[in-house]
This record gives C-alpha cells, structure tokens and sequence, in this order.
C-alpha cells in the first residue's frame, strides 16, 4: 500500500525521531523467547525498546505505555487468551488517553483469530514462525510513519 | 480376550505392554543380538568412562537390560478445558496403547488462582485442565485406577496442593498413599530461570519444596517428589551444556536443603528425577543423555557420598523439543519428532513424550496425537533399536561428544558455585543473560540462513498451513460455576479452620503436607490455599532485563 514511498520517508523520519515501542508479555504465559529475541533485534535496529517482564495485567500495559511514551506496542501471547487479553489493553490504553498508540500482536494466534483482533483495535498479527525481523521492522516503521501522519492532518 | 472389551479393564491393556520378556533376540536377518557389545580390550579408560550398562558410572545406561526387558514409559502430555474433557483424552490415550499418564494444568492453576479470579480470565482450560478443587480432581481421574497407572504431574509452585489431591484421590479409590507411583514436577528453580510459573520468591517456595520431598520419602515412597528439568531451560533458548548445567545446579541445591534439615542423602535421593529435551542435533542429544548419566553418577557418588547406587542413577524423562516445529508444512514436524525420539531412545530414557506435527499452532487435535503416539509405538516394536543397550557406546564420535559435554557441564556448574550458587544466579538475571545470549544467537543464524530450517528458511517455496480451526473448550463460564456449585456444598467451618490451621504451622518449621492435605480434603480451592501462601511468602517479581 504505501510500501516504497513510505518507507522513505519513515528512513527520513528515524534520522531526527527514533521510534518507541514496547514489548508486553500480557497475561499470565510464561514463553517469553521470542518477546525478548525481538526487544533485542529491535533495540539493534535503532528503535527505543522496553520489554515490559512477565506477566503483566492489560491494565500494566497501558500504563507503562503511557510511562515510556510508545508510539507502539508489541503484544505477545501463546497461551491461547489473546482473544480476551489484547482488546482489553486497547481499552485501558482509551482509558488512559493513549488512543494515539498503536497495538500489533504475535505468538501462537490462529488465522480464524485474526479478524477478530483487528476489530477491537489490534492493527495487525503477526503469527507465522517464518517472518523475519526486517519485515516486523519494516511494517512497525510504516505503521508508525502512517498513523503520525494521520494525526498531523 | 472378553476383558479387554470391557470398559473397566482399559487400564490393564498396559501390563502385557510393559513387562514384555524375550529371551533372546534376533535381527531381521537371524543374526543374534547380545545385550550389549565391549570391546575386546577393556582398559582403565574404558571401565572409568563408559563401562557396563547397569553399573557405575552408568553412561551406557542405568539397568544392565534395558529395553530388552522393560520399555521406556511411554507418556504423552495432555490436558485442556474441563476435567470432564481431560479425562475423555486420557482414556483414549490409554485405550491407544499409552501406559502412563501426564496432566497438563491451565496457567490459573499453575499460578495459583481460581477460574474465577480476575487474572484467569481468558487463561481458564486453554493450556492444560482446570483444576480448583478435589471435586475437579475426581472428574480427572474418574474411572482411572490410581494403582494401575503412574502419573506425572507438571506442577510447580502450587505442587504441594496437587500432590496432596493425588493422595485424596487415591484414598477415595480405597488405595494408601504407599501405593500411588508417578512423578510431581515440583520444580520451582527452573521456574524462575525459564519456565515462568513461579509465585512466590526463592526460599519459602524451596521450602514448600523441600516439606514436599520429605513427606513423599515416608508416605509415598513410590512417587518421584520432584522432576528436575532441563527441558524448559532449553526450550527458552539453551544449548544443550547449559541444559544440563542448570538442571544439575538445581539439583544440588534441592540435595543440599534436604540435607540442611537432617535428611540422609540414602533415604531420597533415589526419588530424584530428571526431565530432559531432544532437539535436532541428532548425535550430540545421545552424546548429552550419556553425558548426564555419568555426571550425575559422579556428583551423588563423589560430592555426595551416597552410599545406595539407586541414588547414583539418573533417571528421567525427556520430550521432543517443541520449540523446533514449524507452523510451515506440519508434516515435516512428524519427521523431526521422529528423530528426536530416537535421539533420546538411543540416549536410554526412562520415559518419553513425543509432540504431536500441529503443536507449533495450538494443542494437538485426536488425529495428530495419535500420530505422536504411533512415532514411539514404531521405533519401539518395529526398528528394533532398543535390542541391544547402548548401541552406539564405543563410536569414536559419540564418545568424544559425550566427554567434551561433560567437561563443559563441570565448568559451568563451577562458575554458578564460584557466583553464589543458584539462588543468587537466579537473582542477579545470570540464568537470563547466559540463555538469552545464546537464543539471540541462535535466531541470527536462523535468520541469516546459517542454520536451516526445512520449509521456513530452505526449500521454502509453496509451503502449506494448515486451517487451524480453533478448538471449543467448556467455557471459563462453566468452570466458574462449577466451583460456584462446590463452594456452596462444601462445610465453610470447616474451610475456614483448615485455612487458618495451615496459616500458623507455615510461621512454623513443621512441615505443611498433612495441612495442606486436610485443606484439599475439605474442598479449599487451589486459590485459597495460595491466597494464603502469598499473605505469608509474599510474591516474587523477577529480574528481568533484556
């Protein structure tokens, strides 16, 4: 969609404005492997990261979002409560006036899933084991880009 | 013949099974098969390092027969939504020729809250079976004869609760205590290291720990009172040296509390158990297995000095790796898992769990753990590899592996003593940063294409996946009623005296099985019974930095 053109200009942005994101271990799932693999690469590519640790309350979430000003947040689950967990952290993120944050979701989350997710305020999925960390780089930068633009107009 | 049909006597199909006596074996082609081949020339290296199956050090095997005379327990993981479900799967688990049971509990109950609890919500049945109170545990095991089967419990922080609902259980069958065999994980370190269901901090739940395995050796001397696992050390991201490193550390810290409160190394240790993975790296999971063996023989015998050779033999149970699997064309996972599996049955495992082609997308539907059951089932009646002990004893490059792994497990297991043991390992982040570094690593190397991964990063094109179509559960809306339903039938006076007793024996040094035991036999919930852990324990908050 905005693929090319975006991308230049979220490379242009990142020179004066680093991206914020947080990594959430929501509910009470202990795998955190793949969270921190990622809180790492991410920090690698430039990004500001915190990890959020263990088995956070969606409540804790969005408050540390808010804390540490994300412009996005990295929810991970495998535990199978996704459907429950990561709407609940785009209503306490409301709650707290942090609507301007974006959510985008990974771990064991079935396709049938997805749509539901993406209607309760969860931007995008990530659930296949074969997506390489450029490309979650590549769509948080594009995402990022894209929603400050929106509020800027 | 007739007995076989009835319903009943499922549970007997196991015996036959498991006690099968064959005098002598053949190969396909008639060429007879000693139990174990030496070589000709059996030096001081030889007798030190690898010697007879059966004997010291024992890195050919802990019984001189093996396979030959007693397969590995085939014992396969499982649990979801109600305890009415789970018992349905575990009934057609054992009808299908599995001899052994393995429950899987929900997070809530892993962690200690009940369905109803505000944290479980969403988390209730999705992971493993809820368990609340007693009356779940009889919808568990609900025509399961507890004398005729073992079972293994993955339980950690809550152990103490689930182990006294096996013994009520138990005697509501009409059996003693004495009778009940099985395993209860019970391992809380590793929890803080890897697996993440710990609850409260370090040493009142080694306490917990410690009553647990001094109450199991006078009352249920059949039971293992503690898995020690390396398994989930692996699976956050652990080569195989540090698997081994950290269980064994863990080990001895278990050992050394014992001891601290006046136990004899003799009258437990030989109820210590192991639980280890199989990855893919075929040779150095063997080379590791045998290694652990001979460590372990070595720690208990020399450091010690445990008089009873029950006690210098490691036993355990090992799980294919979970971790390797791929949501990419399921059906390559049944090929991984099959090397895996022979991995730990040329390894010489006591017990083996083999995960089912659909678990890197949710919990394995009938077909495929069916599957994962026929995986054992081939390798242990059709390729005849359990024939002869040890068969790959003696081979330059497994030996060589299985000494460079030992002397790098003796080097780390220095290093954690040389920083404060393992309690404090654990609570400077040392377990973290030393598993994390090599996970990181080895996601670079995936994700640069020097480790392959067949149909992610290699021969990738025109993969399948599977329509995963979500399983329907009971709902956390019916668990909730149910314990709804026991909180009303239950004797509250009753409740609320076994609460309080247990309260002031933990300000105590008594042990708190036989309280804990007198809670779940009044219908306490798991809940309750943490609720008040937690008021006196405190709850534990991990160090974690990334």
């Amino acid at each position: 969609m905005y693929s090319e053109k975006c991308l230049g200009h979220t490379r242009q942005m990142k020179k004066h404005e680093q991206i914020r994101v947080l990594i959430g271990k929501v509910g009470l799932d202990g795998h955190n492997r793949g969270a921190i693999i990622l809180a790492k690469a991410l920090r690698e590519k430039g990004m500001y990261t915190v990890y959020s640790g263990l088995r956070q309350s969606p409540e804790q979430i969005a408050a540390q979002a808010m804390k540490y000003n994300v412009d996005i947040i990295g929810l991970s689950s495998l535990s199978g409560a996704h459907r429950s967990l990561f709407p609940k952290v785009a209503s306490e993120l409301s709650k707290l006036e942090g609507r301007h944050i974006l959510i985008i979701g990974g771990g064991l989350i079935p396709d049938s899933d997805i749509a539901f997710l993406e209607k309760r305020g969860i931007t995008k999925v990530f659930n296949d084991s074969n997506i390489s960390i450029e490309e979650i780089v590549n769509s948080i930068e594009q995402l990022v880009f894209k929603r400050k633009y929106s509020l800027k107009n | 013949m007739e007995k076989n049909k009835n319903q009943k006597d499922l549970f007997h199909i196991s015996i036959p099974f498991e006690k099968q006596k064959k005098l002598s074996f053949y190969t396909d082609s008639s060429i007879p098969i000693e139990k174990y081949y030496n070589p000709i020339n059996q030096d001081n290296y030889f007798l030190d390092k690898i010697g007879y199956p059966g004997k010291y050090p024992y890195t050919r095997g802990i019984h001189p027969t093996m396979y030959r005379q007693k397969l590995w327990t085939i014992r396969q993981y499982a649990g979801f939504g109600s305890a009415y479900e789970t018992n349905e799967r575990f009934r057609y688990l054992l009808k299908e020729g599995q001899n052994a049971l393995s429950v899987a509990f929900d997070l809530p109950t892993q962690l200690g809250y009940d369905s109803d609890h505000p944290l479980a919500e969403g988390e209730v049945g999705k992971v493993g079976v809820a368990i609340d109170t007693l009356h779940d545990m009889e919808k568990l095991f609900n025509d399961i004869r507890l004398d005729h089967i073992s079972t293994s419990m993955t339980i950690n922080a809550p152990a103490i609760i689930l182990y006294c609902m096996y013994i009520a259980i138990a005697e509501k069958q009409g059996l003693s205590s004495e009778q009940i065999t099985g395993t209860v994980q019970n391992d809380i370190l590793k929890e803080y290291i890897a697996r993440g269901t710990y609850i409260f901090p370090p040493k009142p739940s080694i306490r917990l720990t410690t009553d647990l395995l001094e109450y199991s050796h006078k009352h249920t001397p059949k039971f293992n009172s503690i898995s020690i696992s390396g398994y989930h050390i692996r699976e956050s991201g652990s080569n195989a040296i540090q698997e081994l490193a950290f269980t064994f550390a863990n080990a001895m810290t278990y050992i050394d509390e014992a001891l601290r409160r006046g136990i004899k190394v003799d009258e437990f240790a030989s109820r210590l158990s192991f639980f280890f993975s199989a990855s893919n790296d075929f040779f150095e999971e063997i080379a590791k297995f045998r290694a652990a063996r001979r460590i372990w023989a070595t720690i208990m015998k020399k450091q010690y000095q445990a008089k009873e050779p029950k006690c210098w033999q490691l036993r355990f149970h090992t799980q294919t790796a979970g971790s390797t699997l791929t949501k990419q064309d399921p059906d390559n996972n049944i090929i991984r898992v099959t090397l895996q599996a022979l991995s730990a049955v040329l390894g010489g495992t006591q017990s083996l769990h083999t995960n089912a082609k659909d678990e890197a997308s949710s919990l394995p539907n009938e077909d495929a753990a069916k599957t994962a059951l026929r995986t054992q089932q081939i390798i242990a009646f059709e390729s005849g590899v359990g024939s002869s002990v040890d068969p790959l004893g003696g081979s330059y490059y497994v030996e060589y592996l299985t000494n460079e792994i030992e002397k790098q497990v003796y080097e780390y297991i220095n290093e954690i003593q040389r920083i404060g043991g393992t309690i404090n390992a654990i609570e400077t982040g040392y377990f973290h940063n030393e598993i994390q570094n090599v996970a990181y690593e080895t996601y670079k190397q995936v994700e640069n294409k020097e480790k392959t991964i067949v149909g992610v990063n290699k021969f990738d094109t025109d993969t399948k996946r599977e329509l995963h179509t979500p399983r329907l559960f009971s709902s956390d809306h019916s668990q909730i009623n149910s314990v709804n339903e026991v909180k009303k039938r239950r004797n509250e006076l009753k409740v609320t005296r076994c609460l309080s007793d247990l309260r002031n024996a933990i300000t105590t040094d008594e042990n708190l099985v036989p309280f804990v035991l007198a809670a779940v036999k009044s219908y306490c919930t798991v809940g309750e019974i943490c609720h008040v852990f937690r008021e006196v324990f405190g709850s534990y908050s991990a160090n974690e930095k990334t």
